[in-house]
């Protein structure tokens, strides 16, 4: 990596070089102001009483004695906020629940106060009352005969004009969404078989972890124009959101992002406490600041959705994929967020990561009394992966045939459109299985990693390959997947960069200047990002699908353009050249054949805005990405480019004590084209140990709806001691719509850690476990036969 | 209400008087009372290090430490540490090294690193691993964060 930034930074590109993330200074220093570090003069202090039920009816909540503590403004409940609409991906719940709690996170009332303090004692006078009902907790009772319903009522709101409408209305069972694809004919596919295996996958809760806990601050003007400090993923989708929670018109609502503690897709959702901070805002009339606690933290925020997956998949006997059949119970928890729509892109890796001619896939998110899954880095692609990537070897090891081999033969190429209608214009997935493999020297040890299964030495190496495939170009699930870019140069050759992308922690801010710079032939330093206030940035969909880099950048990269189109034709006539025969390169206007300087560019706009007829150079520019909606059957190509990526893992069993280490990852990613090579090595090495935290030690242990483990001494993250080495390769395959040929891959290198380890387990000791996470425990009993493989239940047969 | 304690002492070399909270932990007033927010709140427990501050010279949670208890002492956070020699080379380590995303962790991580290279001015990269345990880092997978603290720990080794 040292001789190729030497070789770079020859160059006076800026693309491919290490770029210090430019808001890296200040977060160091301590002097970044994070939501939590925000206070507003006047501002309360809420805090929400969530309930000590796991299902419940209400019966009643005494607020009185909260109401009368010193420095109390305000104690509200559901009573209080009769115009409350409900909110969720289904809408299928109010902030403020009023006869059923359906879940340990539910909110019940909330209090604004003066201090922390004086909440806290409030929320521990108020008395609330419950009738238990029975607990459904597991996606396998929910869907028992006579199971209890979790949305057997209507949910009531007030309607447009006052009345109560039904706003979600009762259901005869406790499916919250069926997700349904099919492609070929899967009996035709299993009688084109040699081979067929078949098994069932159990993938865990798990959670964000952000280190900044969740928050919000929210502030009405005299006038009933709300303003919200908000960590918001989707600023200009809350916007709207918002809006119809209160009845007012979005254009009256502002949102400004605060540098946030982490994101990972937890905040694409509206959730219960930013609604009631805006209630209790509206209802004092002062600002009112909310913070979770990290239990709070571990207890309400989403959760990477839970999935029992039953996969079959066949080959013929020349190691040709003939059908993949795929049933899923997705554990939905009690409201419906994001997590029950991941089946989109799970259904993606099922169809057209391998070439697979007959696929059936089908997913029901069932309802039941556990936390609600939400988006989180990936979305269903970790789960997906991890048994497709267990069934490419077990079905190579049928056929004796070698593993990389099988992938290889049944890799997609570039070209190629699936039956799904994806379409890989670039794919470089053949490249990273090669790569990868060889860095690590995959063949030979696996073979020699074999040999030692029955050597008698407690301790077993293993290696373990595992491949992905994501969007990489947006994903097309709103009516625009679009983002805006306005561009400002001032008189002295400095430009702001105002942006619709946020900014989460991934580097978006530093890539988007790189490649703004990049086109006006300026250096890093002369830019400033806006990219936080909806009142300034133009309209973007939002910060997720790995799509900001992507549509980000070629928004900027349109209004730089048109900002040199602009600054050329208007220096054409003084060079006594054509526009297009002069460039802008290191801060000046040049003869591009030459490269000889014609002007100073701080000079040139000083002239061009201080002459008879003034100007100013400003540009706007709009990006759509060439991508489509799915149909109803689930084909289009809704990414307008996809990334792929090889993971090798390797092991370290000690099968005495059933310990895994996770040694080394050596990974291979096609990302279109390196642009800040420091940035995404930081993106891939996170991404690393996230599927590791996934892998061996992440778990978020929910029993009968409550969660027992909320807090980091039990919920077990990676630390600096345990990280793996890892040698990252960079396939560059030029993608033609990418920024300077660029793809997306903030979610990519989560994505196959686990299919990998579970691989590499596997080689080391002939035990394939079918559960995650790998913890010694469960490990240890797998290895002495014990452990019970998951399941699929009757009750969704 | 607790009743309010009076305490003097040292904050990043300066002397302070200020009345607090029995109750109060270090982290509540550093950033409440006093309005120092670089000591950042991830747990509350002792348990993630994003409140990580010296206290005579050794690093403790202050998440965990009682406010009233700095009584007396030199208390240092990292905007005392970004004014040193030591906290800007780290701080540029940091940023070159593309140690920071989103950044919540990396006060916390900062003051941990002054102290590992208190113990080991020139440690090995095991003994920054080890000195790096007990703080928490959701983006990065620490191994930038390493590599900083190693390029201060030996400046000319690193060719960055
Ligand atoms: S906030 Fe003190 S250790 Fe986490
Ligand atoms: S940089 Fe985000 S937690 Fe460390």
């Amino acid at each position: 990596m040292a001789t190729t930034t030497l070789e770079r930074t020859n160059t006076d590109s800026l693309i491919g070089r290490r770029i210090p993330k430019l808001d890296a200074p200040d977060k160091a220093s301590g002097r970044t102001r994070y939501l939590h570090d925000i206070n507003i003069p006047g501002q309360l202090h809420a805090k929400i009483l969530r309930s000590s039920q796991v299902h419940a009816r209400i019966v009643s909540i005494d607020v009185e004695a909260a109401r009368r503590v010193p420095g109390v403004h305000a104690v509200i409940t559901a009573a209080d906020v009769p115009w409350q609409r409900p909110i969720g991906v289904t809408k299928d719940h109010l902030p403020l629940k009023s006869d059923i709690v359906r879940s340990r996170r539910d909110e019940i009332a909330a209090v604004a106060a003066d201090t922390v303090e004086a909440a806290d004692e409030a929320l521990r006078l108020i008395r609330v009352t419950y009738e238990p009902l029975p607990v459904v907790a597991t996606s396998a009772e929910a869907l028992a005969p006579g199971a209890p319903l979790l949305h057997g009522e209507d949910l009531r709101a007030p309607g447009r004009g006052g009345a109560l409408e039904v706003v979600h209305p009762a259901s005869k069972d406790n499916v919250a969404m069926v997700h349904e694809y099919r492609q070929g004919d899967v009996a035709q596919g299993e009688r084109d078989s040699a081979v067929v295996v078949e098994d069932v996958f159990w993938l865990h809760y798990v959670t964000h972890c952000c280190m900044g806990v969740s928050g919000v601050i929210a502030e009405f003007d005299p006038s009933g124009n709300l303003l919200l400090y908000s960590n918001t993923q989707v600023p200009f989708l809350h916007k709207r959101e918002f809006a119809e929670l209160l009845g007012i018109d979005p254009g009256r609502i502002r949102i400004i992002q605060p540098p946030i503690g982490g994101g990972f897709g937890s905040k694409l959702d509206i959730y219960p406490f930013e609604p009631i901070a805006i209630f209790l805002a509206k209802l004092t009339r002062r600002p009112v600041k909310l913070v979770f606690s990290r239990e709070e933290e571990f207890i309400a925020s989403p959760t990477r959705q839970p999935v029992l997956l039953k996969l079959r998949s066949g080959c013929d006997s020349a190691g040709r994929l003939t059908f993949r059949s795929v049933e899923t119970l997705h554990d939905n928890g009690a409201y419906t967020s994001w997590g029950a729509t991941t089946p989109f892109v799970m259904m993606q890796t099922i169809s057209s990561l391998y070439r697979v001619p007959h696929c059936h896939y089908r997913t029901r998110a069932v309802y039941t009394n556990n936390p609600y899954a939400g988006s989180f880095r990936g979305y269903g692609n970790l789960q997906a992966t991890f048994a497709v990537e267990a069934h490419m070897d077990k079905l190579a090891d049928a056929l004796g045939m070698d593993p990389l081999e099988f992938r290889l033969q049944n890799a997609q190429d570039p070209g190629e459109t699936t039956p799904q209608g994806m379409h890989f214009r670039s794919c470089g997935f053949k490249d990273c299985l090669r790569t990868a493999a060889e860095r690590s020297d995959y063949r030979a040890k696996r073979r020699a990693n074999l040999a030692h299964w029955n050597d008698g030495n407690p301790i077993k190496r293993g290696i373990g390959i595992a491949s992905m495939l994501h969007v990489g170009g947006g994903a097309k699930m709103y009516p625009s997947d679009g983002c805006g870019t306005i561009i400002k140069l001032d008189d002295f050759a400095k430009v702001t960069l105002i942006t619709g992308a946020s900014e989460i922690g991934q580097g978006s801010e530093t890539v988007l200047a790189q490649l703004t710079c990049e086109e006006l032939g300026l250096p890093i330093d002369a830019v400033t990002v806006v990219n936080n206030d909806t009142a300034i940035t133009p309209w973007d969909v939002g910060v997720h699908a790995s799509r900001t880099t992507f549509i980000g950048g070629n928004s900027a990269i349109g209004a730089a353009r048109k900002a040199k189109r602009k600054i050329l034709e208007a220096a054409a006539p003084t060079a006594g050249l054509a526009a297009d025969e002069l460039d802008l390169h290191g801060g000046s206007i040049v003869v591009k054949a030459t490269g000889e300087r014609v002007q100073d560019l701080g000079k040139f706009l000083r002239s061009l805005h201080f002459a008879e007829k003034a100007d100013l150079v400003m540009t706007t520019y709009y990006y759509e990405p060439p991508s489509v909606h799915l149909d109803r059957q689930y084909r289009g190509d809704v990414s307008a480019a996809y990334s792929w990526a090889t993971q090798v893992a390797e092991v370290e069993v000690d099968t005495e004590t059933g310990v895994v280490r996770l040694l080394k990852i050596t990974a291979a990613h096609d990302v279109g084209r390196v642009l800040n090579r420091l940035g995404i090595e930081g993106q891939i090495e996170g991404g690393i140990v996230m599927g590791q935290g996934y892998a061996l030690t992440e778990d978020l242990l929910v029993e009968g709806g409550v969660i027992k483990n909320p807090n980091f001494r039990d919920y077990k993250l990676i630390t600096a001691p345990e990280v793996p080495d890892v040698d990252v390769s960079f396939i560059e395959t030029f993608d033609g719509e990418g920024p300077q040929g660029a793809k997306g891959v903030g979610e990519a290198p989560a994505i196959c850690i686990a299919a990998a380890v579970a691989n590499a387990i596997y080689n080391a000791t002939g035990t394939r476990i079918y559960a995650l996470p790998f913890t010694p425990e469960k490990v240890y009993r797998a290895l002495r036969g014990k452990s019970t493989a998951p399941t699929w239940p009757e009750s969704a047969a | 209400m607790s009743a309010m304690l009076e305490i003097e002492f040292r904050l990043n070399g300066v002397v302070q008087r200020t009345a607090v909270a029995a109750d109060m932990s270090a982290l509540e007033m550093l950033r409440d009372v006093l309005g120092l927010t670089g000591t950042k709140y991830g747990c509350g427990e002792g348990e993630c290090g994003a409140c990580t501050i010296t206290v005579d010279g050794r690093t403790v949670n202050s998440c965990l430490m009682f406010a009233v208890d700095c009584n007396g002492r030199e208390v240092q956070t990292i905007e005392g540490l970004s004014a040193t020699p030591l906290g800007e080379r780290l701080n540029h380590s940091l940023v070159a090294h593309g140690a920071v995303q989103c950044g919540f962790c990396t006060p916390g991580f900062m003051m941990q690193a002054q102290q590992v290279l208190a113990e080991h001015p020139h440690a090995s990269r095991e003994e920054i691993q080890r000195g790096l345990e007990g703080n928490l880092c959701r983006c990065t997978g620490y191994r930038k964060i390493i590599d900083a603290v190693e390029a201060v720990a030996h400046p000319t080794a690193s060719a960055e």
